[in-house]
């Protein structure tokens, strides 16, 4: 008995960690286990193990094209948010303009503002210009939100830039183009990528927003939404852990690389 | 070598050089001359302008006004990368994303010099270092970073090498042995350094000349001899080793020497050392110039009496001692541990003598306590 105590109290800490991550990734195991359900209508009730669904991933009709549009809705708004959050996050970082901390503030707004509100009043907006909600609305509302985050998330990286580093590339015979090119921006460049990664996954994840602006184009959350109310497919739940895995993935070569260049 | 960072040497040139930041003036008008080949020390406490001249002929900072010349050549509005001046930054700045070698070539490749990997290997050789070309910068202690931002800068061969408190982060033992070395490179390449340190030994042993700085001006400029032996002023007689600093009276001339009255004792100053503007000085004497001797014993030379130990400290190569003086005033003595004679005790009754030659003079109305607070000891 106090052997057990002991024992016990010496792995508290394991215990709480093994509790803690078994809340974090029972939902996760549990959509992985159902992307092998040999599901009839409905994916809720366990009717046996097949690997029908991962051999053909597009066969519930319209995830695939859901999916298609999420990535491209996804890579678009993250390649122009990128690029325009970083040069924001730029002239915000460096140079001291009359008005920085007014911009300063407003680039948080839309983190803070209820996604339903943002929602709501950008179809009102799209609507009263004449634009049909459709692709097209959907990336302008993705590259709204995203720039906030990209913003953000650029800037901490420049601020934790030593200014010396460009002024010793400068000493060295480097103008202001190329103390850019060889310096500054392969320092900020992780940041850049993290921003790029964080905009992409809330792109590809954002239902409410894109539900107001989509018109009749389908994106993954949106599909799996409807879907949900008829009895989701357990083909959503393949994409579901294959995203998983893919991120999974990409995390762990970043670790590496990392790994491989502290020790070259 | 054809490249452009040879088309400008000779002497560095300061006229007249201003810097204010809004009200504040960092460095006032400024002028001085860094001979070629020289290892020049600006040295001053911390907010004296010192590094605000550094990062101006680094071309980093734009004079207020002013100009600055290398030989002939106008430099005051040169783009930094287009000088012929390479700097040692304080805490190095090496870039964190490039190895070694690409660090060091940096310079040589934006020049578009052609054997790059031979220029690196000599200067590697140099530091020698040769065999962490392939590592980062996060993966060498403070003290190859430290030889790696010299071989960075020098690989260049400017006309000027500027080093920014290059020597800060290091402990005590690594400062000294890289003092040393510096001073060596700077020898064996001959190239112009401008050094730049709030530590008036590190100075002292490395520099030619050096400029005392305080509150963006120069105090006096010359050799650590002359700069210690003959102060012009009490920032520098305090802030360059330590002075006793005595307020007197000139009562007469005699020959050489002025007469001066402190606090009722006659003694000499040497006129050719006094920079007394009227009758009223500050007489000073260097702490190991003093002889202290109980009151019954003879001296010769000027002599002080009555004095009573406050404090003694005992350090191995030598005793300091801390005497108060009738008048109330602290004299530091610093007494060589060479005759075998047991050190005085606190509360003895002491006298205190030396020879007339060492004596400096300052103008009376200056603060005889100038420059002491700021005074960096060794171990700091």
């Amino acid at each position: 008995m106090r052997k057990a105590t002991r024992w016990f109290s010496r792995n508290l800490i394991r215990i709480y960690a093994v509790l803690g991550f078994t809340y974090l990734f029972i939902p996760v195991v549990y959509t992985f286990a159902f992307s092998f359900n040999n599901s009839v209508k409905s994916n809720l009730v366990w009717r046996g193990f097949t690997f029908n669904n991962w051999k053909n991933p597009c066969g519930a009709p319209d995830v695939c094209n859901a999916l298609g549009n999420s990535i491209k809705i996804g890579v678009l708004a993250t390649f122009i948010a990128t690029i325009l959050g970083t040069l924001i996050a730029f002239a915000l970082g460096r140079y001291a303009f009359k008005g920085r901390s007014v911009v300063n503030l407003l680039i948080f707004l839309p983190m803070a503002t209820p996604e339903l509100v943002l929602g709501a009043s950008l179809l009102t907006m799209f609507l009263n210009f004449g634009f049909n909600p459709g692709f097209l609305t959907i990336v302008i509302a993705h590259v709204m939100f995203c720039i906030s985050f990209v913003v953000v998330t650029v800037k901490a990286r420049i601020a934790s830039l030593d200014p010396r580093l460009e002024q010793a590339a400068m000493d060295l015979y480097a103008d202001e183009r190329e103390t850019f090119r060889r310096v500054t921006f392969p320092l900020v460049a992780p940041g850049i990528a993290g921003a790029a990664l964080l905009a992409f996954s809330l792109s590809f994840d954002d239902f409410i927003i894109t539900n107001f602006n989509s018109g009749n184009v389908n994106t993954f959350p949106k599909f799996v939404y409807i879907s949900a109310e008829r009895g989701l497919p357990a083909q959503a739940n393949v994409i579901g852990s294959s995203m998983f895995f893919i991120a999974l993935i990409v995390v762990l070569l970043g670790q590496l690389v990392q790994r491989r260049r502290k020790v070259s | 070598m054809a490249d452009a960072s040879n088309s400008a040497s000779g002497d560095l040139q300061l006229s007249h050089i201003t810097k204010s930041f809004g009200e504040f003036v960092a460095v006032d008008d400024l002028s001085l001359t860094v001979p070629q080949g020289s290892f020049f020390a600006l040295l001053g406490p911390s907010g004296c302008g010192k590094t605000t001249t550094l990062r101006m002929i680094a071309g980093l900072e734009d004079p207020t006004s002013g100009t600055m010349h290398i030989g002939t050549t106008d430099i005051t509005n040169t783009r930094p990368y287009k000088r012929p001046v390479n700097t040692v930054f304080q805490n190095y700045a090496l870039f964190p994303h490039l190895s070694i070698f690409e660090n060091i070539a940096f310079g040589l490749r934006r020049r578009g010099v052609k054997d790059v990997k031979e220029q690196v290997d000599k200067v590697l050789e140099l530091v020698e270092l040769p065999h962490l070309a392939q590592r980062k910068p996060s993966q060498l202690s403070g003290g190859q970073q430290q030889r790696i931002a010299v071989a960075r800068a020098i690989v260049n061969r400017p006309a000027l090498l500027l080093l920014d408190e290059p020597l800060g982060a290091l402990d005590l033992k690594l400062r000294r042995q890289m003092q040393i070395e510096l001073k060596w490179i700077q020898t064996e390449i001959g190239l112009t350094f401008v050094h730049v340190t709030h530590d008036q030994e590190e100075a002292m042993t490395m520099a030619d000349t050096i400029a005392v700085m305080n509150e963006g001006r120069i105090e006096q400029m010359g050799s650590p001899a002359d700069l210690y032996d003959n102060p012009k002023t009490a920032f520098v007689a305090n802030f360059l080793g330590q002075s006793n600093l005595i307020k007197g009276k000139i009562e007469s001339n005699d020959g050489a020497n002025q007469i001066v009255d402190l606090f009722g004792t006659k003694v000499a100053v040497p006129k050719a050392r006094s920079s007394a503007k009227d009758s009223s000085i500050l007489v000073g004497i260097r702490p190991e110039k003093l002889r202290i001797q109980p009151e019954d014993i003879a001296m010769s030379g000027n002599i002080l009496t009555g004095g009573t130990i406050s404090d003694v400290s005992y350090i191995g190569v030598s005793t300091q001692y801390q005497v108060e003086m009738p008048w109330g005033q602290e004299l530091m003595v610093f007494e060589q541990n060479d005759d075998g004679v047991a050190p005085l005790d606190k509360g003895d009754r002491v006298k205190l003598s030396w020879e007339p030659i060492f004596t400096f003079g300052l103008d009376g109305s200056e603060d005889a306590n100038a420059g002491s607070e700021l005074h960096i000891s060794e171990d700091e």
